[in-house]
């Protein structure tokens, strides 16, 4: 079971909550404090992209938000009820240093997905993403620090 | 915190002082006021960051969109950026090559190209 689960209407202004939530969780899971700026930017961008995906394809279902304190690291999965929403079959998560493939050739919301996951990318080393008939869900974790041992 | 915008001439630029948060919910506010400027025949802008908190990509989105109209009009967009954590969002998405980046507003005011 998740640490903390939090659900939210696809709507632009409820991704701050979840921002902030999540950097909460990470930082009382031990994650590094000079990591946590990334927490939050990669989680909002996981977020805003979801909520994007919900109201393209009017979706009234919330999103869902996981976080997950292991024991020597810290899981978010932030997920969409989009079928084949397919971050896996997105070209821009892979050209995180680069520039996302075709970028001349692609719409304007999908310019913003891409870059979405390209400052993903960019930021988590440790990131999964995937699809399914039910859904896409994008995995990230990063290291806990643990807590000094005492003698 | 929300985005606070604020405006203000200086010589035939104008400078835009942003505030708080750029987000997927507060980036379009910002999309308003750079599309109004280009829209009033302001062509030379000058947004500066020094008080953003935070940045993500679609305010990376609502930048090049508002550099696409003012590059239109053979204008300009600069950057005032000193917060690591801002510039390196627009290192790893390429986007330092695309947007002139200050230290100051000054500097960024008497650049030319």
């Amino acid at each position: 079971m998740a640490t903390v689960e939090l659900r939210f209407s696809a709507l632009p202004e409820h991704v701050r909550t979840a921002r902030l939530v999540a950097a909460a969780v990470a930082r009382r899971a031990g994650v590094d404090e000079a990591v946590l700026d990334e927490v939050r930017l990669a989680v909002g961008e996981a977020c805003s992209r979801a909520v994007g995906l919900h109201r393209n394809n009017d979706l009234a279902a919330p999103i869902t938000v996981m976080l997950i304190e292991d024991e020597k690291k810290f899981s978010i999965e932030v997920g969409d009820e989009v079928p084949g929403s397919a971050a896996g079959s997105v070209p821009g998560v892979r050209a995180a240093d680069g520039e996302p493939d075709g970028v001349e050739s692609v719409a304007g919301d999908e310019i913003e997905d891409e870059m979405g996951l390209a400052v993903i990318s960019g930021l988590v080393d440790d990131v999964e993403v995937s699809s399914s008939e039910t859904g896409g869900v994008i995995r990230m974790s990063w290291p806990t620090v643990p807590d000094p041992v005492l003698p | 915190m929300d985005l606070s915008l604020s405006t203000r001439t200086v010589g035939d630029r104008t400078v835009v002082d942003v505030g708080g948060e750029i987000d997927v919910y507060t980036a379009p506010k910002l999309r308003e006021q750079l599309v109004e400027l280009v829209n009033d025949g302001s062509y030379h802008l000058v947004v500066d960051m020094e008080r953003v908190d935070f940045l993500d990509s679609t305010g990376l989105g609502v930048l090049v969109g508002g550099l696409k109209r003012v590059r239109a009009h053979e204008g300009s967009l600069r950057l005032v950026c000193n917060q690591e954590r801002i510039l390196k969002i627009f290192r790893i998405t390429g986007l330092t090559k695309v947007f002139p980046i200050h230290t100051s507003v000054d500097e960024a005011v008497s650049a030319t190209d």
